[in-house]
């Protein structure tokens, strides 16, 4: 808190030199260099596209290093409408602390490296830029200088892609030495440079060393690569986080409560981690109020309960000029609160937006032609650097001219604003470092929750409330005995900790998706199996491992998508339903296509992977097979960044029902699942039924092995057993015995399951359709076939009731035949037919021989 | 003074007679819940256990009940009142919802699911799946209200279009979602063969049968309680009275005889309704109790050929072309035959017996051919052209020998040379 004083009473004055580049492309204006003026110390500082910079950070004693890459001008920016795009170096304390061993040596002070993560978003507040740093690039061969002339010079040697660490590459060594030795303006910055950082409170001052651990949760956070995040999401969450200082308590507390809260959800996780920033950051500076229960419960209620009481005493106690931008920020917390109020709180915050920036800062209208979008491109703004430098000297003068009339204005209001600050309360001096917003706390707020903005637009349109079942009246009981307890784990939906006999399956799949997440590629994998053998459970296993990885930043993070072609009411619905759960948006089968194809196509858009998980394939069987096509399709191409993962039944269904071009685009990559054999189920039964003693041990073995031998499917197994215990607590018991579940029990749930009853409905039918029964057996006798006409069996019917001295049937009573036929013991024709209509036996003769003959 | 009382006697009778209609009619009519279960006690016991567990546990089920028509399965599940206050139930009829898309919608409407979505005008097929699924996918065990689905011909689900509807239901019966029970209704023996593979092994084989598995004591006793009136009847002498005449019924030889015949044919409770439900109808004031001749009557009546009963209406013409037809089946060994070849042979007869009241010209003779075409007593071959003469068009005849000479044997005022010619396509010689 002290060294941030400090650092705000230097103000820093940032202004463009040279002239604006519109780029047509991308729409909006670029510059080549910047002009920080520090007041007090009347030093300029110039910062040149290229150069290496230090930017604020959350740890003042190492600020973030990072390569210029470009510079610009975004009006959709509220606060910082200057914005830089950096490629980031990282310090080995930024390194998480599990993978600091793969240097396998110990890294010298001032090392850096290049932070090769093309995930990670650069673009960053100019205004966060400290000042230049002299960063000396060393072939893998050259030792870190150790005797230190320079304490401010870093060097950079390896470069850190969150897996390894590599040698820089050699065109990248090149490239930095070519920049370090060329331009001689570079020089003179670098000079004075050492002076300014100097002269910044933060490195002279005797800083309490933060534990490793607080920085490298921040540091970690921070490398959580966002992309895609559009302008105004950043806004929001720039505003959410305040730039309040990050003391260590805070940001463990929220990761506690992020881990306490645990949803594998992604939506809902990020949701929650928004939600439980807001409380925990607000109550902080007003230590006068108690609302504190917010930071206790992080819980949407009370966050909103809490937030217009404070917006009164607030009012009450700040100025008047100050009072705008704290109801903005309390217009801004339902945001990260409540997500119903999102579209209200959205509504408000614009025109609020568009007066500041009017009062604030007048030459926005100069640039108003600028749009907000924006697409990263590497290859362009290399080309563009090249021009700028060229462009720079030309038209230096004027710009320089231009940018002295605003500045005053700036100058004014900013300082204007530190005024009130000194006056009031501490915690007013944080809010009013918002509209510079540091880095670091944009970095660090907007990592994570990144996907909140993204994935809101679903909940908003209000045509998709999302449907319910009512909730029930009655509390559902809990288990009470221990044959409750059991049957409750044996049921099909209990999700086990663990899927025991699949771990080899497990390991490839998940060994699949994690090396093509972390390859950045995408491809295909086809899984088969019969039903029942665990194939849809461990492909659900596999991708919450990776969330769980992911969040822990082992792989990078990806979106996971699911379809299931039973659930399609039409192959082509495929590509609606994977759009809606990528986007959110709702489109027509075709205009679905049409997106999916662009966003997976066209090259140059960053986004994170796609694991898509298509469950029953065949039946996205069409006629041109053009689904499927697409869907193996989509990962062949280099940006598309999908990995799908399909199921279905048979292992040859890519030779049987795909052309050739479609079995060849899902590649060879395949598995299959064999049915259980008896130890396995055996295992799986007994790892559902730990400490739970219901079973006998036979029993147990007794009900793998029959369904191992019918089926392997689990879900049988898993049945069986939980009627067997059905049947336990039914059947009466004896005092002596222990109530468990015996041979006996489960042999009658498995007769029960699987005996055929067409023998039991035979015996149960009257006496006139057990004599037609005969009749057709002996008429099929008669004439050797195995069917006749219901006049041929008639006759005979007749014959043998007068043989057997009984009345016979008239005609119409001997339509039994049509409700033996319902009940498929037969199989006859319509009975439009009448005399004529063919019959047929649906059952052995031999089992009605021996359903009739028992009485 | 005696004929007043014996009037006022009748009038009270009347409207005794009346109520005692009503009640009973009600009974055999309506699939009323009050009624006693026979012989179902262990499955019912089964089932209602499960929807218990569902409803109170929020375990979800699937449960396949199957039996023969009319043995109950819609009884039982009327009876499944225990369980209504906590639950919600879908009622789904495979004859109505005859496919998926309408099923979703009447799932829909009867979860009262468009109040959710306050206006929305229900889209796409696929819309209202995914929008199903998704308010199913909310729910869990613990805090959701269960759901009954009762699919009612339940076969006939299993031909939609890739089962998607029962796939769907017996998932959500496998996972931790809503808890649901799904309860089919059928009366095929091989449902389990229809169902898809995927869909089979979702589904939880339980199955409930329901196999009409009582004796004839059991039904005699059926057949007592459907008749008596119950204790609450208004006048009580009369009940009384009533009560006692069925208890001597049951108990009489002729109607144990007619029973047992009855019970015979079908075990069928409908049937036996219906039995009753004609002699019910012979009951008047006059006729105040109901009688063993009622009930043979009735017995009569549901065990008469129908098609024999048509026979007694034709004309003799008709017959005779009936007989000739029987004639022709005799000599080709049921071979299809045309107008020609029958028109042939009832000449044979007519020129032999030379009885000039059987002259009749071709075309009326075709007039007569073609109604008994009409009361479908022949039946064209389906493989015939239909652009063949008239007279040539191949058909088969619909009535078994032994129907025509029991007919013959009934028919009014029969010919006695026709009837000899009946009995042989040779008594003319």
């Amino acid at each position: 808190m002290a060294s941030y004083t400090t650092r705000l009473k230097t103000r820093q004055t940032y202004s463009w030199v040279g002239r604006p580049l519109l780029d047509r492309k991308l729409h909006y204006q670029t510059y080549n260099e910047m002009c920080v003026k520090i007041e007090g110390c009347s030093t300029q500082i110039h910062i040149q596209v290229g150069q290496f910079v230090l930017i604020a950070g959350d740890c003042e004693q190492y600020p973030y290093v990072a390569k210029l890459i470009e510079l610009f001008e975004d009006d959709s920016e509220p606060y910082s409408k200057k914005r830089a795009r950096v490629q980031w170096c990282v310090r080995f304390c930024e390194v998480p602390v599990r993978k600091q061993h793969l240097l396998g040596r110990k890294p010298a002070a001032q090392e850096i490296f290049w932070y090769d993560y093309p995930a990670c978003d650069g673009n960053i507040n100019a205004e966060a830029i400290i000042g230049p740093v002299r960063v000396v690039a060393l072939a893998p061969d050259e030792a870190i200088p150790v005797d230190l002339k320079n304490e401010k010079t870093l060097f950079m040697k390896l470069s850190w892609n969150e897996k390894k660490f590599r040698p820089l590459s050699p065109e990248l060594l090149a490239n930095l030495d070519k920049l370090r030795e060329s331009s001689p303006r570079c020089q003179k910055p670098v000079g004075t440079k050492t002076r300014s950082i100097e002269s910044l409170p933060w490195t002279t001052a005797e800083q309490v060393v933060r534990s490793i651990e607080s920085r490298h949760s921040a540091s970690k956070s921070c490398q959580t690569p966002t992309h895609s995040v559009t302008p105004r999401a950043r806004k929001r969450l720039e505003l959410n986080s305040l730039g309040l200082p990050r003391t260590p308590d805070s940001s463990t507390s929220r990761q506690n409560a992020c881990a306490s809260l645990g949803s594998p959800g992604r939506t809902k996780r990020k949701v929650a981690f928004s939600e439980v920033t807001s409380p925990c950051k607000r109550p902080q500076p007003d230590e006068l109020q108690t609302s504190s229960p917010a930071l206790k419960s992080p819980c949407t209620k009370d966050n909103k309960k809490c937030s217009p009481e404070c917006h009164m005493t607030l009012r009450t106690r700040v100025p008047v000029l100050k009072a705008t931008e704290i109801t903005e920020h309390k217009t801004l917390s339902p945001i990260s609160g409540g997500r119903k109020s999102l579209v209200v709180s959205d509504v408000v915050l614009k025109p609020e937006n568009i007066k500041k920036r009017k009062v604030e800062e007048p030459e926005a209208q100069n640039e108003a032609t600028s749009t907000p979008h924006r697409v990263n491109r590497k290859s362009s703004t290399l080309a563009l650097n090249r021009i700028r430098q060229q462009l720079q000297f030309l038209g230096n003068n004027k710009n320089e001219q231009e940018e002295e009339e605003f500045l005053p204005a700036a100058e004014i209001s900013d300082s204007s604003r530190e005024e009130e600050e000194v006056s009031t309360p501490p915690f007013s001096r944080a809010h009013s470092s918002v509209p510079r917003s540091r880095c670091s706390s944009m970095k660090s707020s907007f990592q994570t929750p990144s996907k909140t903005p993204k994935k809101t637009p679903k909940r908003r349109t209000p045509c998709q409330v999302t449907p319910q079942i009512r909730s029930r009246s009655l509390a559902a009981q809990e288990p009470a005995s221990a044959l409750e307890e059991a049957r409750l784990r044996l049921h099909v939906s209990a999700v086990p900790e663990s899927l025991p006999c699949r771990e080899r399956e497990f390991q490839d799949i998940y060994n699949f998706v994690e090396s093509k997440l972390l390859d950045r590629t995408g491809g295909c994998m086809y899984i088969s199996g019969v039903p029942g053998t665990g194939k849809t459970a461990t492909v659900h296993e596999v991708t919450r491992c990776l969330q769980q990885a992911a969040q822990a930043n082992d792989v990078p993070p990806f979106q996971y998508v699911e379809v299931n072609g039973m659930k399609l009411t039409e192959p082509h619905q495929v590509y609606v339903q994977i759009l809606q759960k990528l986007t959110g948006q709702k489109a027509t089968a075709n205009h679905a296509a049409q997106l999916l194809a662009k966003r997976f196509c066209t090259r140059g858009s960053p986004q994170e992977t796609t694991v898509l998980l298509v469950d029953e394939l065949d039946l996205l069987w069409t006629q041109k097979q053009d689904v499927m096509y697409n869907l193996f399709d989509w990962p062949t191409h280099k940006e598309a960044r999908l990995v799908v993962l399909t199921i279905a039944n048979t292992m040859d269904l890519p030779e049987r029902i795909m052309m050739n071009r479609v079995a060849s685009r899902l590649g060879l990559t395949r598995m299959s699942f064999q049915p259980y054999t008896h130890s396995q189920l055996q295992q799986i039964l007994m790892s559902r039924l730990k400490h739970v003693k219901v079973f006998e041990d036979d029993a147990i073995q007794l009900v793998a092995r029959k369904v191992a031998a019918l089926s392997g499917d689990a879900r049988r197994c898993l049945d069986i057993c939980r009627r067997a215990t059905e049947i336990c607590e039914l059947s009466p018991q004896k005092p002596d015995s222990p109530g468990l579940v015996t041979v006996a029990h489960l042999m009658e749930a498995v007769d029960e399951m699987f005996s055929s009853s067409y023998i039991t409905a035979i015996k149960n039918s009257s006496v006139l359709e057990q004599g037609f029964l005969r009749a057709i057996l002996a008429e099929f006798r008669r004439t050797g076939l195995e069917e006749a006409t219901f006049q041929q069996v008639y006759s005979q019917h007749v014959v043998l009731c007068r043989m057997e001295g009984l009345p016979y049937p008239t005609m119409s009573e001997t339509m039994v035949c049509s409700r033996l036929g319902s009940c498929r013991l037969l199989l006859v024709e319509p009975s439009r037919n009448d005399l004529l209509l063919r019959v047929r036996l649906n059952v052995s003769q031999d089992d009605v021989l021996y359903a009739l003959k028992e009485e | 003074m005696s004929s007043r009382k014996s009037k006022s006697n009748n009038l009270i009778h009347a409207e005794c007679l009346s109520q005692v209609q009503r009640i009973l009619r009600e009974r055999f009519c309506h699939q009323s819940s009050h009624s006693n279960l026979f012989g179902v006690q262990v499955q019912y016991k089964h089932l209602i256990e499960l929807l218990k567990r569902t409803a109170i546990h929020g375990e979800s089920n699937s449960v396949l009940i199957i039996g023969p028509r009319g043995s109950g399965k819609t009884m039982e599940l009327m009876q499944i009142e225990e369980v209504n206050e906590n639950v919600l139930q879908v009622h789904l009829n495979g004859l109505l919802q005859i496919n998926d898309k309408i099923a979703l919608k009447e799932i829909t409407r009867q979860l009262n699911l468009e109040n959710v979505v306050d206006d929305k005008v229900f889209g796409s097929f696929a819309e209202n799946l995914s929008f199903l699924l998704e308010a199913l996918k909310k729910g869990n065990r613990s805090s959701s209200c269960p759901v009954i689905f009762i699919l009612d011909e339940f076969d006939l689900f299993a031909h939609h279009k890739n089962q998607t509807l029962l796939y769907t239901l017996f998932d959500i019966s496998q996972a931790a979602q809503t808890p649901v029970a799904v309860i089919g209704l059928t009366c095929r023996l091989d449902i389990l063969e229809l169902l898809e593979k995927r869909v089979k092994s979702r589904f939880s084989h339980r199955q409930i049968h329901l196999m009409n598995s009582f004796g004839f004591p059991q039904y005699l006793k059926i057949f007592k309680e459907q008749l008596s009136l119950p204790a609450e009847f208004p006048d009580k002498l009369f009940a009384e009275k009533w009560n006692e005449n069925i208890q001597c019924l049951s108990e009489d030889r002729s109607i144990r005889e007619v029973l047992q015949k009855h019970f015979n044919v079908s075990k069928n409770l409908r049937s036996l309704h219906m039995l009753l439900m004609l002699a019910l109808n012979r009951v008047t004031s006059s006729h105040p109790f109901m009688t063993a001749a009622d009930l043979m009557e009735a017995s009569q009546l549901c065990s008469m050929d129908s098609k024999a009963n048509i026979v007694h209406g034709l004309s003799v013409l008709e017959i005779c072309l009936i007989i000739a037809m029987k004639h022709l089946n005799d000599i080709y060994e049921e071979e299809p035959f045309n107008f020609q070849m029958v028109y042939n042979e009832f000449q044979k007869f007519v020129q032999r017996k030379a009885h000039s009241i059987y002259n009749f010209e071709k075309p009326v003779v075709m007039k007569a051919f073609e109604h008994l075409q009409q009361l479908e007593l022949i039946k064209p071959m389906e493989r015939t052209s239909l652009n063949a003469q008239k007279e040539y068009q191949l058909m088969k005849l619909l009535l078994d020998n032994t129907q025509i000479m029991n007919a013959l044997q009934k028919y009014p005022n029969c010919p006695t040379d026709v009837r000899q010619w009946a009995t042989s396509s040779l008594s003319w010689l």
